[in-house]
């Protein structure tokens, strides 16, 4: 097969199915009548002038990408961060202390398991709904798989690693950094990854509690007052923030873990 | 915890004096002041409170609802997710053309589909369960499609010498790779089910102990509301266990049980 031919074949391995299902999509509710299920050209057709329109003509600053999707978008990148520096901290002194690790070890799981949505009304009553309090949800709902991804990868180090590191006198710091910090990485990638999906949940969950802006709560405002195709807009638009973020964050696992994945490839016999 | 020695505090007793200190802060915290008493009752409050809700039948039957919801919503998510797992993993066209639209559909955070599961299905068992299943089968449908990927070539080559039928090759040589896979997939959904059930009670009002807590919270009822807080963690912690112990069971025979979990 020549260069050409493979790279269309691929292009159309990709984009084959999606465009199948859309094209479905748009033929089957063509003439839909149904009041929930409006045809996909309208709701193609709302989506530019729903988020990317100013209501009065003020131009693109005052349109609701600018007013409910970036504070979203904000918010979870705020708690997000704030869930990686401190679940990345707390694990890597949890993981190295064993007496630590089997002290909290329970109320860690216990905390883990409370299903994260659960923690809004609780927060709503010490922060209000302010932009705090969806801060601090989104980041602890993220603090619990990173945390304990990380004392697992931390308490999963090579012991002969240590010990080479302890004979080479290297200095706490330098032992944290380039070793501790590096072979717990894999794991700490994996908790960061599941993280950030319970974050793009608890982001649209805090906004449908109570909020005056966001996109989840433009949703549910749609929702409930009915506007049907902007609210399937709304949900597309939802599904594409998932998907780049998960583009943006696998891009920086690659960028992060080249040397993982490269050793596990070697290993897999570059399979 | 087997390298414990003699002379060391064993693991549960530390682990213990952790959820000691742990009841210990919360009941001693509002008491002097330190955090208001509205906000977070101290826990002989929250455990009197809980203590009621165990004697009252709704606490059960919302118990009951809840985990209905999450045993159906999970049982859908495995079956759909291993039979489509499996078949799409062991024919490599549908794999190439599934990928993309897999890799796309993945991301979708399942909450973006509330007000479709309101609207279609309005506050019934229907609505949660749809979130449910969304959310919980991709966990599933990766980690089998990965499992079969797994696939020994030179097991799968000579199982297709000694002309093996379809099935028999995926009852004896696809299946026992993908099972750790599967397990693991398993696990992850079962404790997002978890969520998902409860967030749908909580957002939707469909029956369960999330619609309880959702109630405690609008009338002011904070001991109560912490009562099903613990309730629900309570539950997520039973799930875990449950997962891990299927797990170690189904897989008892596999050399590395413990090196699959982050894979």
């Amino acid at each position: 097969m020549s260069d050409a031919a493979k790279v269309l074949r691929s292009v159309l391995l990709t984009v084959g199915l999606p465009l199948v299902i859309l094209v479905a999509w748009w033929v089957l509710t063509a003439n839909s009548t149904s009041y929930f299920n409006p045809p996909l050209r309208t709701i193609v057709g709302t989506f530019g002038e729903t988020w990317f329109a100013a209501p009065s003509g003020e131009g693109f600053g005052e349109s609701r990408f600018v007013h409910d999707v970036v504070p979203s978008v904000l918010r979870l990148l705020s708690g997000y961060s704030v869930a990686v520096v401190v679940g990345v901290t707390l694990g890597v002194a949890i993981g190295s202390s064993r007496a630590l690790r089997a002290y909290a070890e329970p109320v860690l799981e216990f905390f883990r398991a409370i299903p994260p949505p659960v923690m809004v009304p609780i927060l709503m009553l010490f922060l209000g709904i302010g932009t705090s309090m969806k801060i601090v949800v989104i980041a602890i709902g993220c603090l619990w798989p990173i945390l304990l991804n990380t004392v697992e990868g931390v308490r999963g180090l090579d012991p002969v690693l240590r010990d080479t590191a302890r004979a080479y006198r290297l200095g706490r710091v330098a032992t944290v950094r380039h070793l501790v910090l590096r072979g717990a990485s894999p794991q700490i990638v994996t908790g960061a990854r599941q993280a950030l999906s319970v974050g793009i949940i608890l982001m649209v969950i805090s906004e449908m509690f109570a909020a005056k802006d966001g996109l989840g709560f433009s949703i549910v405002q749609f929702q409930r007052s009915f506007a049907i195709p902007e609210m399937w807009s709304g949900v597309i638009l939802l599904g594409v923030v998932g998907v780049l973020l998960s583009l943006v964050f696998r891009a920086v696992t690659n960028a992060v873990l080249g040397w993982y994945l490269g050793y596990r490839q070697s290993q897999h016999g570059g399979a | 915890m087997n390298r414990v020695s003699g002379r060391r505090t064993p693991a549960w007793a530390l682990g213990l004096a952790g959820v000691a200190t742990l009841l210990l802060v919360v009941e001693i915290g509002p008491r002097l002041g330190i955090v208001d008493a509205r906000f977070l009752p101290p826990t002989s409050q929250i455990l009197a409170a809980l203590a009621d809700r165990l004697g009252m039948p709704e606490f059960w039957t919302a118990l009951g609802q809840t985990l209905t919801t999450w045993v159906t919503g999970l049982a859908i998510s495995l079956v759909t997710g291993v039979v489509l797992g499996v078949v799409i993993g062991s024919v490599p066209v549908l794999r190439a053309v599934t990928a993309s639209t897999i890799e796309f559909l993945r991301p979708v955070p399942s909450v973006a589909l509330i007000p479709v599961a309101v609207l279609l299905y309005g506050t019934g068992m229907a609505s949660t369960l749809l979130l449910v299943v969304y959310a919980s089968f991709w966990q599933v449908l990766v980690q089998v499609l990965s499992g079969v990927q797994d696939v020994d070539p030179v097991a799968s080559d000579t199982a297709r010498s000694y002309r093996f039928s379809p099935l028999t090759r995926i009852r004896t040589v696809v299946w026992p790779t993908t099972l750790p896979y599967a397990m693991t997939g398993l696990r992850l959904a079962a404790s997002v089910a978890l969520i998902l059930t409860v967030t749908g009670e909580l957002l939707i009002g469909t029956p369960g102990i999330g619609k309880l807590l959702g109630i405690a919270q609008s009338s002011g009822a904070v001991a109560s509301m912490y009562a099903y807080v613990v309730v629900a963690g309570l539950l997520g912690v039973a799930v875990n266990v449950l997962a891990r112990v299927l797990e170690s069971r189904a897989l008892f025979w596999h050399p590395s049980v413990r090196g699959e979990v982050a894979a």
